[in-house]
């Protein structure tokens, strides 16, 4: 009869194995999310020469656990013309899906819930899980703010998710396989996915930006035109769950794939000694990508609305499908090396660094030259 | 051993444990918090004006336009991932049909730009 693990018999470890997965999953979201807000004050305050929280506890650290607190103390207003059901039942749609992808976040050998064959899939399922969600809140909330919040969110996140989902392609190309302990294994050495894809990282990472509605992609929170977009009507504990946890935890999850993916996961100095170095790893490459996230979120200023869906479908898809061709011929022609793959994927990308401000200021000198020739561009008249 | 079954029982456990979390949270926060209702915290905020009627109106039609289009292009992804694994097992055939297919749905994308469906107003 096989031993489990600590001399356990398989039934009785397999439970509790389980159980310590959920509970762990739990602990990090919320512990994620208190330190995430954290951070992500003291970090804007000092890039915009403030000192930021500093009351509660040393150096502030208790400022969020105080803010928890608050929240669940709150009064939780449900407005009169709500759809009862759909208000309530949001926060669980938006939060669910969002614990459900941490089952399969590899965060050291063998320290992984569970080891999905098909674990980027069902990643890309639930991270489009989340848009349900956030549409039925808004459009549960009855409210006009919250109504156009809800409905641009579903446009951004649907449309994002697709140069999204070609940039994962790209990576299974080279892989040869959808689960997230293979991947990480495939890049044991210095040679990790993001030096032989880089295009595909450039293309996942801007729409990572906008499937987490982060800056410079946050139109559907956009707080000068829509209040707090989808989340206007909401208030107290439900607030809480559906904003602090679930787009923490949202970012989390978006930076662990970017870490698994192209930068080698829990690989690192040391892992093959001690399994469990490899969860510092890992930890230290998420929060280094959350710290990114930060870092852009403080510099730069929001998109328009037809300026980010004109990026999406006229940039961004178009060359993600391009660059799988690519990926998949060069790998055809060349089966043993991957250098060339490496070499078209850099070009990819320096052109795409190159082109877009070229392009940019093309378009912007046709419309200069059509506005002082006194014509109306075609979109803007029809617009009316 | 049946592992993966296994590990979809993991999934379904997260995913449920996830729901009760939720509902234990708001339960929390309705037995803590306080419930003083009037009838202007129960009105819809609309920035301190009286709302004028719901917001449950009719809504521009280019939504659906991108919502059609993102089905067009989340059903291709579908079929992208299974090729991809089995890349080099399917070979070259397999190449050029997806090429066709790719460019099959990268000449409607080019259709939908030159009908205007791609701008936003």
């Amino acid at each position: 009869m096989p031993v489990g693990p600590f001399g356990l018999d398989p039934l009785v470890w397999l439970p509790i194995r389980l159980l310590i997965a959920v509970g762990l999953a739990l602990f990090l979201i919320l512990n994620g999310a208190l330190l995430q807000i954290y951070l992500e004050r003291k970090i804007q305050a000092a890039m915009q020469d403030r000192i930021g929280p500093y009351h509660v506890g040393p150096f502030g650290l208790l400022q969020t656990f105080a803010d928890a607190i608050k929240l669940i103390a709150k009064e939780d207003v449900r407005a009169r013309l709500t759809d009862p059901y759909f208000f309530i039942a949001a926060p669980a749609l938006v939060f669910t899906p969002m614990l459900a992808s941490w089952a399969v976040l590899p965060f050291a050998h063998d320290v992984v819930g569970a080891d999905l064959n098909i674990g980027l899939l069902y990643l890309t399922t639930l991270g489009s899980m989340t848009v349900l969600g956030i549409v039925i809140a808004g459009w549960a909330s009855n409210n006009k703010y919250a109504i156009v919040g809800g409905l641009r969110s579903a446009g951004q996140l649907i449309s994002y998710e697709v140069p999204q989902i070609l940039a994962l392609v790209s990576v299974v190309l080279v892989v040869g396989s959808l689960s997230m302990v293979d991947i990480t294994r495939s890049q044991a050495g210095p040679l990790v996915n993001v030096l032989v894809l880089p295009f595909s990282f450039a293309l996942y990472f801007i729409s990572a930006l906008a499937e987490t509605n982060r800056t410079p992609f946050d139109l559907p929170e956009a707080e000068s035109e829509l209040v707090a977009g989808w989340l206007t009507e909401y208030s107290g504990m439900r607030w809480g769950t559906m904003l602090a946890l679930s787009e923490y935890g949202e970012v989390t999850v978006v930076c662990s794939i970017m870490t698994t993916l192209w930068f080698g996961g829990w690989q690192g100095p040391g892992v093959d000694v001690a399994p469990l170095l490899g969860v510092l790893w890992f930890t230290l490459k998420v929060y280094a990508f959350v710290l990114i996230f930060m870092w852009i979120r403080a510099t730069l200023p929001r998109m328009r609305i037809d300026q980010l869906m004109s990026f999406c479908w006229k940039g961004l898809i178009p060359l993600a499908l391009l660059n799988i061709l690519l990926v998949a011929v060069l790998l055809m022609a060349f089966p043993d090396t991957r250098i060339p793959v490496a070499i078209a994927s850099w070009a990819l990308l320096l052109g795409f660094v190159a082109g877009v401000p070229y392009v940019q200021r093309r378009r912007l000198a046709t419309l200069r030259a059509r506005a002082r020739a006194g014509q109306v561009p075609a979109h803007a008249a029809k617009a009316g | 051993m049946p592992d993966y079954s296994l590990s979809y029982f993991y999934v379904l456990t997260f995913f449920v444990v996830g729901a009760v979390f939720v509902t234990v949270l708001l339960t929390i926060a309705r037995l803590v918090a306080p419930k003083k209702i009037t009838p202007e915290k129960l009105r819809t905020y609309e920035s301190g004006e009286e709302p004028i009627g719901q917001a449950w109106a009719r809504y521009p039609t280019h939504f659906y336009v991108f919502a059609l289009l993102f089905v067009v292009f989340d059903v291709e992804v579908i079929f992208l991932f299974p090729w991809a694994v089995l890349f080099r097992a399917l070979g070259g055939p397999g190449l050029v049909e997806m090429a066709v297919f790719i460019a099959i749905l990268a000449v409607g994308l080019y259709y939908a730009w030159k009908k205007d469906a791609l701008n936003w107003y």
